[in-house]
């Protein structure tokens, strides 16, 4: 059948079972467009292409299917590469349709020429472009392949105008060659076997479980593990969700911002199983002293992490999920003893906790006020700052894919176009964004499209009028030198009714759960302006550079 | 002196006669914060997204005609400056782009908030840096300021890593550079201007097709001298807007794909196209074997690889346009050419640029009516669509640099942070802004920065509730089949403006118009005027995609 | 038609990168492309062989120095010039066979640096036309592997490609 580039990339994405795309249109992409008119794929419209990117990525994160974004060239496709980053970082399989001048017109800076392939190599796990119309579909099969599997990630299709413009008797394209590309799924006999010898001899185990553990779909693989073992479990920001928080072997986050009963039992460990983990240095604090005293066991998809930042005694490379699955016959039940008790004392002694003032908002008490009316059901996607550390801590999660959170890339504007991908994935849950008075400034316009699609997203502000991280730093490392940080904010409950959606102001801690009430119900959008304590901290912490031991606050 | 890297930085852009830095704080760049904090000597104006931050500093350069100067953190600070970067790349514009990144320890291991900016950034940069060694910095950062302001223009980033910027140096700032590499040609080879100046002065039906390099070089007096010594008739790019006074019997307005008729006819059927400083765009040529066919060229450009990269070109001039004229013009007489010049005028009787003014509020009325109540005098920052294109079409601009636009990237949402930067550049002038509804809403958050700062823009929104250009295109290359582009939802733009504290009006009528205008351009503070248009309304003439740019049609 | 370029250019970290990305960005085709340092250690050459008609070579030359760090361009495949290039090529060879693939290397007076069991490894310099032939000549043996450096090149006698200009030596 004769079929023109656009209608080949249609029926490439329905091929790949999609069935809903974020995108902005323009000139290079029109032949696209055209295409899907008549096709049966939904099209979000957003407002900035950062937001199609983003929301594609919390799509992804909360239905574990690939996102895809669609966007013009030039500044449609520049406009895309913050949220590619943040893909990449963060591990999300996403494939990013970008339209691009006319073959003959490329490498002259033609209008609206950008080198979108050269500008996205560093962020991309591969990307294309395509010269030729007979090419098209087999790219997009192999750009789907390669974001999916293996660690997945970014993949873009930069698609010339002539290209989708272009017809060719449409076959199918056959099957996927790759000789570069063969990610290793299975974990290896010798290094499973010497990481089940080490876990039976150790005495103090602690497993510390990262975004691969809900990538790769292994969370109860990871329940068994522990509850075998006896063994404690902290997760990272990207593993929060991947391991039940209100069980008794959870430890909560680790790191910079961890509990310090993680932080401890990572420090006084004798075996430390990484299971999906990357050792960020947000996680590790100094290098020198993580955990010193342990055998590392460093399970990961990615051979390239392995000994990347620590080192790795028993490294297993594989699915976490299959590897999990490999392991775990191998392995004794443990019982629970003096290093279990030790942790309990930990967690008795430096529970995570704030001040509670009756005259002040406190924004610890926001999120458990949201994390009770949503009775710890709801998909929380965040913005970055003190609130997504809150948003960590106070908020209790209970199943995988429910913490929607940039981690890798800290983007600041990721949350609000998150929330609309997770709630477009989710229709029926109740999602909110958890957003600093800063963050969500930086890509506020979509409201228009959560209140365009009726998408009843609710926005939780915590509004300090400050940026709130950095001046936490600068009060902390600064001097209180406030460079820079203080804002001038808009009204956000008008901002919200300018657009169409519900605005409420919430200043007393006794009006916090009507108000939460009330969002819920609300059947569209929803803007909460929680006025909050303006100089409230995120402690526990480890200042930069210091050991997980060295937590202040 | 002895001081960490990071104030070391402020003094030297102290000494490179920075006032004002665009920009947003992150962990990485911490350090150069408190130094300009500590120092405070340099104004710093916070965006609300980084992308505000660098086009506000693109068009603070467009007005001032010095380097732009922005900052943002590593990561997604950084990434979201990318758009920034690549407009002024394409638009030429001297930015220094200052980074923080994470400490050279971690570089390459995708640390938290580590992004390969400089990578990233190889193919919209003019240069870019990574400073991995602290005693470095001061002539990196000589070398950037030289780098991006000299030559054709464009923006140099500087990626600082923390450890880096917390190391103490003792300051020597270099004052020359020594870059083997690179060396800017500026005075046109002396026999190339005498034969530019002979075919000037043989030719009977000459144009001169005006880009935005006379504006960069200052050519403007030259550019008119020349114009009028030769009877030559002008036709500006996009870019080159505002460098020929717009009310000269000898302009032709804008040429290309949107252009005039008389001036898209002009250069059809010239014989000779004296190109300045103007880059032979797609958007211009349209189809290049179509275009000035029965011309010679004189191509007078900065940049040597512009010379021949799209046209044949018969006199290449490389050099700075103001400097090449000033040569050319002692060699050449005034000629006159009413025979050329009657053609002309007839063009511009049989073809006027106008529309219907029946019905519904006409965007170009708008546009019209700012014009005549500003004087044509008024900096206009624009965003990108059919709005951009009548502002192109019908504000006629009197004295040179006054339309900020984005021309190579078109990118949209480069209209309300350029009015930021361009009204901090000039806070005595009347700033205004001409945007489309889809277009302001990508940027919109730099409304608060608005307010912040004080600036008394006024913001008009032609507000058709669609992607109106887009819509056009699929109005005439996808048999109207519209998609993505009506909008079943906009927000109200009056109640926006008041959520910032911002005045705002709503305009429906021609008659409305007149009336309200010099209340709202004598606003004291920022406004914000949602002027209601004819959705359906096109921007005429157009030329089809493959087309000699002599065959527009109407729309 | 096919251009040599000698490109001096400053030996900073990503010079490759951003010469590289030209090359991808701007369209043009490299054949091959030879770095490494030279007379001054500040400076590296690259040796690029590229494909192309006048206009094409025109804007790779223009655009090749818009790049801050690239310091110099000769093309000069119209002067007088010689090149080298070196391939290690390791066939099959049983020991019934060894004797003719030697006479093969003695022709061409390519070296043997290694023996195998069932492989001869040989390393040949020349230029283009002599590698290519060379090449042919062992195909039917039955080439395990194969690598090139590329070509590099420099100007015979008194010109040169130097950071300061052609000039005479004295
Ligand atoms: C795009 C982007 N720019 C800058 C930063 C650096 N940064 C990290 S947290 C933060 C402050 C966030 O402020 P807000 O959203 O109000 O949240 P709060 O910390 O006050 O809860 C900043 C500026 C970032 N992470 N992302
Ligand atoms: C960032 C970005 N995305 C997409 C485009 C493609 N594009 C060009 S004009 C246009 C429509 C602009 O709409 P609006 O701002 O409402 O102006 P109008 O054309 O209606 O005057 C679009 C989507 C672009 N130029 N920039
Ligand atoms: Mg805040």
């Amino acid at each position: 059948m004769k079929m023109n580039g656009a209608q080949i990339l249609v029926q490439g994405l329905l091929d790949q079972g999609v069935d809903t795309i974020f995108g902005y249109p323009g000139g290079s992409v029109l032949p696209i467009y055209d295409a899907l008119y008549d096709a049966n794929i939904r099209h979000i419209l957003v407002r900035h292409e950062q937001g199609a990117a983003h929301a594609a990525d919390g799509y992804a994160r909360a239905s574990g299917r690939p996102g895809v974004c669609l966007a013009t060239s030039g500044p449609g496709a520049t406009n895309l590469v913050t949220g590619i980053a943040n893909a990449y970082m963060d591990s999300v399989p996403m494939v990013a349709i970008t339209g691009q001048v006319p073959s003959a017109l490329l490498g002259r800076d033609s209008f609206q020429e950008a080198d979108i392939t050269g500008i996205t190599m560093p962020v991309t796990k591969h990307n294309y472009i395509v010269k030729d119309v007979k090419e098209l579909a087999m790219t997009l099969k192999e750009a789907f392949y390669i974001a999916t599997t293996g660690k997945p990630g970014p993949v873009l299709v930069d698609i010339p105008r002539d290209v989708s413009g272009g017809t060719m008797d449409y076959e199918d394209p056959g099957p996927i060659n790759l000789p570069g590309y063969r990610p290793v799924l299975e974990g290896k006999e010798e290094q499973l076997n010497k990481a089940a010898a080490a876990i039976t001899d150790s005495i103090r185990p602690v497993i510390y479980a990262g975004g691969g553990v809900i990538g790769s779909g292994a969370h109860q693989e990871l329940k068994r593990l522990a509850e075998l073992l006896m063994a404690p479990v902290t997760t990272t920001l990207m593993g929060l969700g991947g391991f039940p928080g209100d069980h008794p072997l959870y430890l909560g986050m680790l790191g910079m911002h961890g509990s310090r009963y993680a932080n401890y039992a990572v420090c006084e460990s004798d075996l430390l199983i990484a299971v999906g983990a990357r050792f960020d240095d947000r996680v590790t604090g100094k290098i020198e002293s993580f955990a010193p005293d342990a055998t590392i066991i460093h399970i990961d998809i990615d051979p390239a992490e392995i000994r990347k930042n620590v080192r790795a005694d028993i490294p297993v490379v594989g699915d976490v999920k299959i590897v999990l699955n490999q392991l775990l016959p191998r392995l004794e039940a443990k019982l629970s003893g003096a290093w279990q008790q030790k942790i309990d004392q930990w967690k008795k002694e430096y529970p995570i906790g704030y001040e509670e003032d009756n005259d002040k908002l406190k924004p610890q008490q926001v999120i458990s006020a949201i994390y009770k009316a949503t009775r710890g059901q709801a998909r929380i996607a965040t913005e970055v700052g003190q609130h997504q550390m809150w948003a960590a801590h106070y908020y209790t999660y209970t199943r995988p894919r429910s913490f929607i959170s940039s981690g890798g890339l800290g983007a600041m504007g990721y949350g609000f176009p998150a929330a609309i991908g997770v709630q477009v994935a989710c229709p029926d849950e109740v999602v909110f964004d958890i957003a600093g008075d800063g963050s969500i400034q930086m890509n506020i316009q979509e409201m228009a499209t959560a209140v365009n699609y009726q998408l009843p997203v609710n926005v939780a502000v915590m509004n300090n009028g400050w940026l709130g991280m950095v001046r936490q730093w600068q009060e902390l490392f600064y001097n209180r030198r406030y460079s820079c940080t203080e804002l001038v904010n808009p009204d956000f409950v008008k901002l919200a009714e300018a657009y169409g959606a519900s605005g409420i102001r919430v200043t007393r801690g006794a009006d916090l759960k009507p108000a939460l009430e009330e969002a819920i119900r609300n059947s569209g959008p929803v803007m909460l302006d929680f006025v909050i304590e303006r100089e409230e901290n995120v402690f526990p912490m480890v200042p930069p550079g210091e050991s997980l031991g060295n937590m202040i606050g | 002196m002895e001081m960490t890297v990071a104030q070391a930085l402020i003094r030297c852009l102290e000494m490179e006669g920075v006032e004002v830095i665009f920009g947003y704080p992150g962990g990485a760049i911490l350090p150069v914060y408190d130094a300009l904090c500590k120092m405070g000597s340099i104004k710093h104006i916070l965006a609300r997204h980084e992308q505000g931050a660098v086009h506000a500093a693109d068009a603070y350069s467009r007005v001032t005609g010095h380097v732009g100067v922005v900052m943002a953190t590593s990561g997604p600070g950084a990434t979201n400056l990318v758009t920034g970067i690549a407009n002024a790349y394409m638009d030429s514009v001297p930015l220094v782009v200052i980074t923080g990144q994470v400490p050279t320890s971690q570089v390459g291991t995708d640390a938290f908030q580590e992004v390969d900016i400089t990578g990233i950034t190889l193919p919209i940069t003019k240069h870019n840096y990574l400073v991995k060694d602290a005693g470095k910095l001061p002539t990196v950062v000589k070398n950037a300021f030289h780098i991006a302001s000299t030559g054709r223009p464009g923006p140099v980033l500087i990626d600082l890593p923390r450890d880096v910027a917390t190391e103490t140096i003792k300051l020597d700032y270099p004052d020359s550079v020594s870059l083997r590499g690179y060396k800017p040609t500026y005075k046109g080879h002396p026999t190339k201007v005498k034969e530019a100046a002979q075919m000037m002065m043989k030719a009977e039906r000459p144009v001169i097709y005006a880009g935005g390099g006379i504006l960069n070089s200052g050519a403007t007096g030259e550019l008119l001298e020349l114009a009028e010594m030769l009877s030559a008739p002008v036709t500006n790019t996009l870019m080159g807007l505002s460098s020929f006074p717009g009310d000269h019997p000898l302009f032709l307005g804008m040429l290309g794909l949107h252009g005039t008729r008389y001036a898209n006819l002009a250069v059809t059927k010239c014989d000779l196209l004296i190109a300045l400083g103007a880059r032979f765009d797609d958007r211009v040529t349209s189809k290049i074997s179509s275009f000035a066919p029965d011309a010679g060229v004189v191509h007078v450009d900065i940049d040597p690889a512009e010379i021949g990269k799209n046209v044949q070109v018969h006199v290449p001039i490389v050099g700075d346009v103001r400097q090449v004229l000033q040569a050319l013009l002692p060699n050449i007489n005034k000629k006159d050419r009413s025979e050329w010049l009657e053609q002309i005028q007839n063009w511009k009787e049989q073809y006027p640029m106008g529309y219907a003014r029946d019905g519904m509020l006409k965007p170009q009325a708008v546009i019209e009516a700012i014009c005549r109540h500003t004087r044509g005098e008024a900096v206009v920052a624009t965003d990108v669509g059919q709005h951009q294109m009548w502002v192109a079409q019908f504000y006629r601009f009197k004295h040179p640099g006054k339309l900020i636009s984005s021309g190579g990237l078109g990118t949209m949402g480069f209209g309300l942070p350029a009015t930021v930067g361009a009204q901090v550049g000039r806070p005595d002038s009347l700033v205004v802004l001409i945007t489309g509804d889809g277009s302001l809403q990508m940027t919109l958050q730099e409304l608060a920065t608005v307010v912040e700062q004080k600036l008394p823009i006024k913001i008009f929104v032609l507000n058709n509730n669609c992607l109106g250009m887009v819509r056009q295109l699929q109005e005439f290359y996808c048999e109207r089949r519209y998609i993505a582009t009506e909008f079943s939802f906009v927000p109200d733009f009056v109640t926006m403006a008041k959520a910032y504290g911002i005045a705002g009006y709503t305009i429906k009528s021609h008659s409305e118009l007149d009336r309200l205008l010099p209340e709202i351009l004598s606003n004291p503070d920022a406004v914000m005027v949602n002027c209601l248009v004819d959705p359906q309304e096109n921007v005429s003439p157009m030329v089809m995609a493959g087309q000699g740019i002599d065959q527009a049609i109407d729309c | 038609m096919r251009h040599t370029l000698a490109v001096l250019v400053e030996n900073n970290p990503g010079v490759l990168a951003r010469v590289a990305g030209l090359f991808s960005r701007r369209g043009f085709n490299i054949d091959s492309l030879a770095v490494g340092r030279t007379e001054n250690p500040d400076v590296s050459r690259m040796t690029i062989v590229v494909e192309g008609d006048d206009r094409i070579l025109e804007q790779v030359t223009k655009q090749l120095h818009k790049l801050i760090d690239v310091i110099k361009i000769s093309d000069i495949s119209p002067e007088e010039y010689v090149d080298r290039e070196l391939v290690i090529i390791k066939v099959h060879s049983d020991p019934a066979r060894r004797g003719e693939i030697m006479q093969v290397a003695d022709i061409f007076r390519a070296r043997i640096v290694d023996l195998g069991r069932k492989t001869i490894t040989l390393e040949c310099t020349g230029n283009n036309g002599k590698i290519n032939a060379f090449e042919e000549s062992l195909r039917p043996y039955g080439i395990k592997e194969l690598v090139r450096t590329g070509k590099i090149a420099m100007l015979r006698g008194l010109r040169f490609t130097s950071v300061n200009g052609q000039k005479d030596d004295d």
